[in-house]
């Protein structure tokens, strides 16, 4: 019987590397990082404490406020479109027989492949300048304002980042979404359709319903991503986000705080809220998708 | 009626297939004109221009170095990954651990940990341990990948029949050997889709090498295309070219696999 003592033994030496692993590099930083928050630190000369200085500075703090209100607003324009897209297509596939459905979801899927980075530099060659392809689109369009020096303007911008990620996300959360509903008990569909119900019916009010739990982790999922978005607007403009910081996200605020201006114990403390800020969007948005289902 | 309506829906999903293709096919195009023609009228076909707007984009830039380096990151993370991803889920579903509910749950609890958010702590661990400008710190978090422990968890449980272990430790067999010989070729499968979804996450990767690399020589593909806009300034021939090959692989890669990665997107969360 000498086996299953040391068989359980193994069983914790297999886990073990993982752990290590994850108390290193994933919860170390964490620590760290809320330790800094309390700190003024440049990286170079020796730290001071801080006390609260960091976080009443926060509360204060004009760009960070904006920053955030980039980050949601760059959100929910790509979140509520990419949601109802996602909706209209699993619908389509999942009601109709589509010649072709899974190259065309093949093809909505691929630009959530490629490289944030660098399709944020696409977009900004595709619009900057007016000999720009889209500039030069519009006035062959005969569009008679054209060219238009699109990043002067804050509002397009943002809604250009909006729309990228609208962009690289759409065939992703179809997917997602479509999976939600393979789950379903096809018999249910069938009472329903016995019944009399027509097909926009019966999506309203049975797959809805159903694949809820899909959406409630669509929802937070997207939250947590979209709340520290950085590649596509570091990279559709600079990382200060221009222009006038129009597309300056929190993480991006983050970064030139630390990198740029070695900050390093504010940009703990930004850090950290926005930290909390996903953490309360997810559980409202959790709470909120529960409760409106009864 | 309902053929007008079929009509309407094809009409709807090719306008959307384009959307998402177009700025792909308009990067090939411009990247085969000169950066002159680029910006004086709209391209819609492709130009003759490839080799010189390569030659221009490799004068300035070893844009094959990023490529290899990204590679080599890539590679080693997805290899970690599978490696000890399987190891760590072979552990839960197959060992009874006194604690191993808890420990699983902080497996899954730390799926939802933003990582971005402690970032400027992550930076100074790899300062302390003179880690930055290598690609330890990109690498070596493969070992903790919960998403990969949680499906393969779930896997293993399935597919590995208790009896066939029981059978093999009769046999003499070591625990290490069960895994090697038994566990990993059974879930092979699994591993794979997990291995292809986290090759495109860590090839994709912008923030953490942008704050651990600094020597030029290192840059991963995404942060060579960050920083060409500084280098080519108007020479956006160049630049489409940079942007095209390090978009290329990629597609060609899902071409072959985009079963694999189209139902592994579902591992993840969704029960």
């Amino acid at each position: 019987m000498k086996g299953k003592k040391s068989q359980a033994v193994w069983g914790y030496i297999f886990i073990l590397p993982f752990f290590i692993v994850f108390l290193i590099f994933g919860i170390y930083p964490i620590i760290y990082t809320v330790m800094l928050s309390f700190k003024s630190w440049d990286g170079f000369r020796p730290m001071t404490d801080a006390g609260l200085a960091n976080w009443y500075r926060l509360l204060e703090d004009d760009v960070f406020i904006h920053t955030l209100g980039n980050t949601l607003l760059i959100w929910i324009v790509d979140f509520i479109p990419q949601v109802l897209t996602a909706l209209v297509l699993a619908m389509i596939f999942s009601q109709m027989k589509i010649k072709g459905m899974s190259a065309f979801r093949m093809t909505y899927y691929l630009p959530n492949l490629i490289t944030a980075a660098s399709m944020g530099l696409l977009f900004n060659l595709l619009f900057n300048g007016s000999g720009s392809t889209a500039n030069q689109l519009l006035c062959a369009l005969g569009v008679d304002s054209a060219p238009f020096d699109f990043f002067n303007s804050p509002a397009f911008t943002r809604f250009l980042s909006s729309y990228i990620l609208w962009w690289m996300w759409f065939g992703y959360t179809t997917v997602i979404i479509m999976a939600g509903i393979t789950s379903i008990d096809p018999s249910l569909y069938e009472a329903a359709y016995i019944d009399g119900a027509g097909k926009m019916q019966v999506f309203v009010k049975i797959t809805m319903p159903l694949i809820r739990e899909t959406l409630i982790y669509v929802t937070i999922t997207s939250i947590i991503g979209g709340m520290q978005i950085f590649d596509v607007p570091a990279n559709l403009t600079n990382v200060n986000g221009d222009p006038q910081r129009a597309i300056m996200t929190s993480s991006m605020y983050i970064y030139v705080q630390g990198f740029n201006n070695y900050s390093f114990g504010y940009a703990s403390t930004v850090s950290l809220v926005l930290f909390l800020v996903i953490a309360v969007l997810s559980f409202l948005s959790f709470k909120l998708m529960r409760r409106n289902e009864a | 009626m309902m053929r007008l309506g079929r009509i309407l829906v094809y009409v709807f999903l090719i306008i959307l297939a384009l959307v998402a293709i177009v700025p792909f096919y308009l990067v090939m195009v411009n990247a085969s004109w000169p950066a002159f023609d680029i910006v004086s009228s709209l391209k819609l076909f492709p130009g003759a221009a490839f080799a010189d707007n390569y030659r221009a984009l490799m004068a300035h830039t070893d844009i094959w170095r990023g490529f290899a380096n990204s590679l080599l990151i890539s590679v080693s993370y997805v290899v970690l990954t599978g490696y000890f991803g399987s190891m760590t889920a072979f552990g839960f579903a197959k060992y009874r651990l006194k604690g191993g509910r808890i420990l699983f749950s902080i497996v899954l609890m730390s799926m939802m940990l933003p990582s971005q958010l402690s970032i400027i702590g992550f930076y100074f661990l790899n300062l302390r341990l003179g880690l930055l400008n290598t690609y330890w710190p990109l690498i070596l978090p493969a070992i903790a990948n919960a998403s990969a422990v949680f499906f393969l968890t779930g896997m293993i449980k399935t597919t590995v029949p208790d009896a066939l272990i029981e059978c093999a430790r009769l046999e003499g067999a070591g625990e290490l050997r069960i895994f090697h010989k038994i566990v990993i070729p059974l879930v092979s499968p699994g591993i794979a889709t997990i291995c292809i979804l986290n090759f495109v996450t860590s090839w994709n990767n912008y923030m953490t090498p942008l704050i651990i690399i600094s020597d030029s020589r290192k840059y991963t593909m995404p942060i060579l295309i960050s920083v060409i806009k500084g280098v080519y300034l108007s020479n956006y021939g160049a630049m489409y070219m940079a942007i095209l090959i390090s978009v290329v692989p990629i597609i060609i890669v899902y071409c072959f696999l985009s079963k694999y990665i189209i139902n592994g997107l579902t591992l993840g969360g969704v029960k």
